[in-house]
């Protein structure tokens, strides 16, 4: 693949990526303040926040040969996932949340950790 | 004066995406490298594309010598779920300005995450939406920069680091539930969630769940609008 062939490429992904964000700002322009949309925009995000959360856990595998599974993809995951929820609720410090989460999950996954 | 202590909020704001960014941004940069794209053309894919699976997936389908059609079919449908994220901003980017345009194009699953659960809370107006999001792609861009000029030897040990992602979303989960004290879109969100999780392939489940938790916030709030004849709560 030459250059241009390249620079075709990326702009053809750049434009519909690009599409599916402004396509309903142009097209509900002059519905911002209807009631379905106002609905939309205040019960919208928490669910998408929590789908999103389900979907950064999907690939979770409670066992691995027949044991707990302490891989990245294990126990470690749910255990530093408890963590942020219990900083949070505890401090109420999103950064200490999740800087106290990461490290955890770090820890775990680069030091080994055995159930 | 005002301006370094605005910028310095939005850094703070944008801290756990940069975790994120910067390890996943590097492992676009280096995928990239890997099938054979200049760093030029990874760059670029960060600066115009600025999508995270996206980009992945850009980067397997250029490898697999797809045609451009296939190629924005496929682009479409894997970020259509952007089109729910703009319905609910509708109102929130009224007035933004000569922001707007960039605000549009910026707006990945984290920035949509950051801007809605500060929106009301802590007052993050149009220009601090706007730092937000230019600060969130300048992690994406510098991260596939050293994915690119690194390539496989990363001399930080950093696994496990995108976790920040996660937990950046856990925090935001819980932030919108102490704001909005229902249970509704969370009930809703984990059953369209996991539903999706059983009957969807997995390129398709974010759309399907969000697709699907949409339109069960649309019956509700028909399901409202026909009990309170005129009112909307």
């Amino acid at each position: 693949m030459n250059g241009l062939e390249l620079l075709g490429f990326i702009m053809v992904c750049a434009a519909a990526t690009l599409a599916t964000r402004v396509v309903p700002f142009v097209a509900l322009a002059r519905q911002a303040e209807h009631p379905l949309i106002l609905h939309l925009g205040r019960y919208l995000p928490p669910a998408v926040m929590m789908i999103l959360v389900l979907y950064a856990l999907r690939d979770f595998q409670p066992l691995a040969d027949g044991h707990l599974n302490a891989a990245a993809d294990g126990w470690p995951m749910i255990l530093a996932s408890l963590a942020v929820v219990g900083l949070h609720l505890w401090q109420r410090n999103a950064l200490l949340s999740i800087i106290g989460g990461t490290g955890a999950y770090m820890a775990m996954v680069q030091l080994g950790w055995a159930p | 004066m005002r301006h370094s202590h605005a910028w310095r909020e939005a850094g703070v704001t944008t801290l756990p995406v940069m975790f994120g960014y910067l390890p996943l941004g590097a492992a676009f940069g280096i995928l990239a490298i890997e099938v054979g794209i200049p760093a030029w053309g990874a760059l670029l894919m960060s600066l115009l594309i600025y999508a995270g699976a996206g980009q992945f997936l850009a980067v397997t389908l250029l490898a697999a010598g797809a045609g451009l059609v296939e190629v924005a079919v496929a682009t479409l449908m894997l970020n259509s779920r952007h089109l729910f994220y703009g319905l609910s901003l509708l109102r929130r980017f009224q007035g933004a300005g000569w922001r707007k345009p960039y605000l549009v194009f910026a707006l990945t699953d984290e920035t949509y995450s950051l801007l809605t659960t500060h929106a009301s809370d802590a007052g993050l107006d149009h220009a601090q939406a706007f730092r937000v999001s230019l600060l969130n792609q300048l992690w994406w861009v510098l991260g596939s920069m050293a994915g690119v000029l690194v390539g496989t030897t990363l001399a930080f040990d950093s696994r496990g680091i995108e976790f920040a992602l996660t937990a950046l979303f856990i925090v935001l989960t819980l932030e919108q539930a102490r704001r909005l004290r229902q249970w509704l879109p969370f009930t809703i969100a984990l059953a369209t969630g996991f539903g999706a999780m059983l009957l969807l392939p997995d390129r398709h489940l974010l759309l399907g769940a969000i697709g699907a938790a949409s339109l069960v916030l649309l019956a509700d709030y028909r399901h409202r609008h026909n009990r309170q004849p005129g009112g909307c709560p």
